[in-house]
């Protein structure tokens, strides 16, 4: 008995070994072999925050379709494996794995949001694949523990940055000095915009509350902040609370100017507020028709209006300049081997794409500018482009 | 002082809310002793009939409330005609692991019929807000309220003045019973879902009409609350359920007012642990011994 154990141990053991010591033999990372460049799309296509990323998957198909159409990159077109991440880290991981390692892709987009992204840190460096997030903002994805994540790099700007920007558009254009914080503490993304507020903001924090994703009550927090003294409020989260909190504080009275970060970039975010409760709200954005970054958002937006008969998002355009940005990594290497693109993106200068030139710091961060919508009854009425300072 | 009248009243609302489903909960286990765990997707399926019938068939938000609490009740007969009646005579474990399993299809049926996208239900009601001396309160609010008691009342009415209410008490005491005094067991099971389920439908509109949003998995959690509430009251007892969920809700806002909100569930669950170990057979319930 004992033996059969033993040859059952040592056979786990080499069937274990197995893809590991493959993967090792070929150098770090995929290459591209054939007449396709395989890229992995590993999205939030359904669950909590799907809206982000089918946005994304409209953007990201856009691109490649346009690139292919105009003969690919280095001669070869793009293959795109979209792959569903069901909104769940864990769900996440695996699906890094699994485009890393079965289907062998030279490069990943996605996913969406900061938690699931850094869910994947772990296979994508181990596989020597580079991933772009076009959307996950938190600080810690391409830094932990003051160490840059070697294969990890985003499309837009991150939670810091933001948070600093909001705090100085209270302070300068908002003229607030005193601030009300209504924050969720269970994720990642709004624990950074929290801290990043508060280390900028010169003012005072009259009162900070914190909620958990899934609340839908809010009259308690806003009840006791009602007749407080404060000149805006601060809600670092997603738009699905954000906007409940929107829609209970104007019915219940409170019309002080609500700020919040790219997590209110979501048509339902009007949707679940009611249009008409919607007013004098700012929140950081990527991208804006009314401020164009670059030349390049009118083809974009005619392009994007032309396949799918609706404005294009933020989110819409982040997907697409990943895209954009592997092509530029490649095109720059001479290669699409994983290694080359990794390389690539980390050199990437003067990148033009929809939601601003960017070049990519030391730290793997896209430096571009942010916009800062505002929004009357529903509708963008205003628009600052930041730049960075 | 205004501040905490106001935050009582705001307690006030969720409470009704819960109590009502926990009426569903009680009953439920009155008459045949299960926990229907669906009973919380009965309440989101409540609200999504609600968002269908005003947005597709233009009704108003009363047409609308009355025509899905019909529905559900139809769909609470259905379930229970499927999935609970075979096994009604199997342990209690399997009927509790199939309620279970009925939550589960709701969510997930829903999720890949419709999308797991929040959906914003029409505002069919103008919102407005009215100031009773420093108390505010919006014609919602009291709206949520006011249904919510009269189907309470009108449950205890149906239970205590009817043929059927004598029927569904008769079950509960002891059902081979009253099968032996002429009473249609199975019928009166199926009358106790429809009530249920119809006052869990009421409940989702209202809260789809509160909040503005629903979504397929919007039932977990008020879902679990009111089972809460209604072990809290005293499970089995139709105004235990009722004064269960004013309690819950009371005690929700209560928490998230003195700044614990990331301790507002943990709470509710607490309270729950303290009520089972210092008065097992709930507020209201009266301490039977029970045969062993």
């Amino acid at each position: 008995m004992k033996k059969f154990s033993f040859l059952f141990a040592s056979l786990f053991l080499l069937a274990a070994c197995g893809p590991t010591a493959g993967g090792g033999a070929s150098g770090g990372g995929n290459k591209t072999e054939g007449d396709t460049i395989k890229i992995g799309m590993n999205m939030e296509l359904s669950g909590d925050v799907s809206a982000y990323g089918n946005a994304e998957k409209e953007g990201i198909t856009l691109a490649v379709e346009e690139i292919n159409e105009a003969g690919g990159v280095l001669g070869k077109k793009i293959e795109l494996i979209e792959k569903d991440n069901k909104s769940e880290n864990g769900e996440a991981t695996s699906v890094a794995a699994n485009l890393t390692a079965k289907d062998k892709v030279v490069a990943v987009v996605g996913p969406a949001t900061s938690g699931a992204t850094k869910a994947t840190i772990p296979n994508m460096t181990k596989a020597a694949v580079p991933v772009i997030t076009p959307s996950g903002t938190d600080d810690s994805i391409t830094v932990v523990n003051d160490k840059v994540q070697e294969y990890i790099f985003r499309a837009c700007f991150q939670d810091t940055f933001q948070g600093v920007i909001l705090a100085n558009f209270a302070q300068d254009n908002l003229k607030a000095e005193n601030v009300v914080i209504i924050g969720d503490n269970s994720s990642d993304y709004a624990i950074g915009l929290t801290k990043s507020f508060k280390d900028t903001f010169t003012g005072k924090i009259a009162k900070e509350e914190t909620f958990t994703a899934g609340d839908k009550d809010f009259q308690a927090i806003l009840t006791k902040i009602k007749d407080l003294d404060y000149d805006a409020i601060y809600i670092p989260g997603y738009y699905a609370e954000a906007g409940l909190i929107i829609k209970q504080a104007r019915e219940m009275g409170i019309d002080k100017p609500i700020l919040g970060a790219d997590g209110f970039g979501d048509e339902k975010l009007v949707e679940i507020a009611g249009a008409k409760n919607v007013s004098d709200v700012y929140y950081t954005g990527h991208f804006s028709e009314k401020a164009p970054a670059t030349d390049k958002v009118k083809p974009f937006v005619d392009a994007f209006k032309k396949k799918y008969d609706k404005q294009p998002s933020a989110f819409n355009a982040l997907g697409y300049d990943s895209v954009y940005m592997l092509k530029q990594a490649m095109e720059d290497k001479d290669s699409a081997d994983s290694k080359d693109i990794t390389e690539g993106l980390a050199s990437l200068k003067d990148f033009v794409g929809v939601t601003g030139k960017m070049t990519m710091d030391k730290d793997h961060n896209p430096e571009k500018s942010v916009v800062v919508l505002g929004l009357t009854e529903g509708k963008e009425t205003s628009a600052d482009a930041v730049e960075p300072k | 002082m205004e501040v905490v009248i106001q935050q009582l009243v705001n307690g006030l609302f969720l409470g009704s809310i819960y109590a009502l489903l926990a009426l569903g909960y009680t009953m439920v286990y009155g008459i045949i002793k299960l926990i229907n765990f669906a009973h919380g997707e009965i309440y989101m399926l409540g609200g999504f009939m609600g968002y269908f019938f005003i947005n597709k068939l233009n009704l108003g938000f009363f047409p609308a409330l009355i025509l899905s609490m019909a529905g559900a009740a139809v769909i609470g007969v259905v379930i229970e005609f499927l999935a609970y009646r075979p096994l009604r005579k199997s342990t209690r474990i399997a009927a509790l692991i199939t309620a279970i399993g009925v939550s589960f299809l709701l969510q997930n049926g829903m999720i890949y019929w419709l999308g797991p996208e929040k959906k914003s239900f029409p505002q069919a009601i103008e919102f407005k807000n009215y100031q009773l001396g420093f108390i505010q309160i919006s014609n919602i609010q009291i709206l949520i309220l006011v249904i919510s008691l009269v189907l309470m009342i009108a449950l205890q009415l149906i239970v205590k003045k009817t043929k059927m209410g004598k029927a569904m008490r008769a079950v509960s005491v002891d059902a081979d019973a009253a099968q032996l005094m002429g009473i249609n067991v199975n019928r009166t099971i199926s009358f106790t879902f429809a009530l249920g389920s119809a006052l869990a439908a009421a409940a989702g509109m209202l809260i789809g009409l509160y909040y503005n949003s629903i979504d397929p998995m919007m039932g977990v959690v008020p879902g679990l609350k009111s089972f809460v509430a209604a072990v809290l009251g005293g499970i089995g007892i139709i105004p235990g359920a009722a004064l269960g969920g004013f309690v819950i809700g009371l005690l929700e806002t209560i928490t998230i007012a003195l700044g614990f909100s990331d301790y507002k569930d943990a709470v509710v669950y607490a309270l729950l642990i303290i009520i089972l170990l210092i008065r097992p057979a709930g507020i209201l319930g009266k301490n039977i011994k029970e045969k062993v």
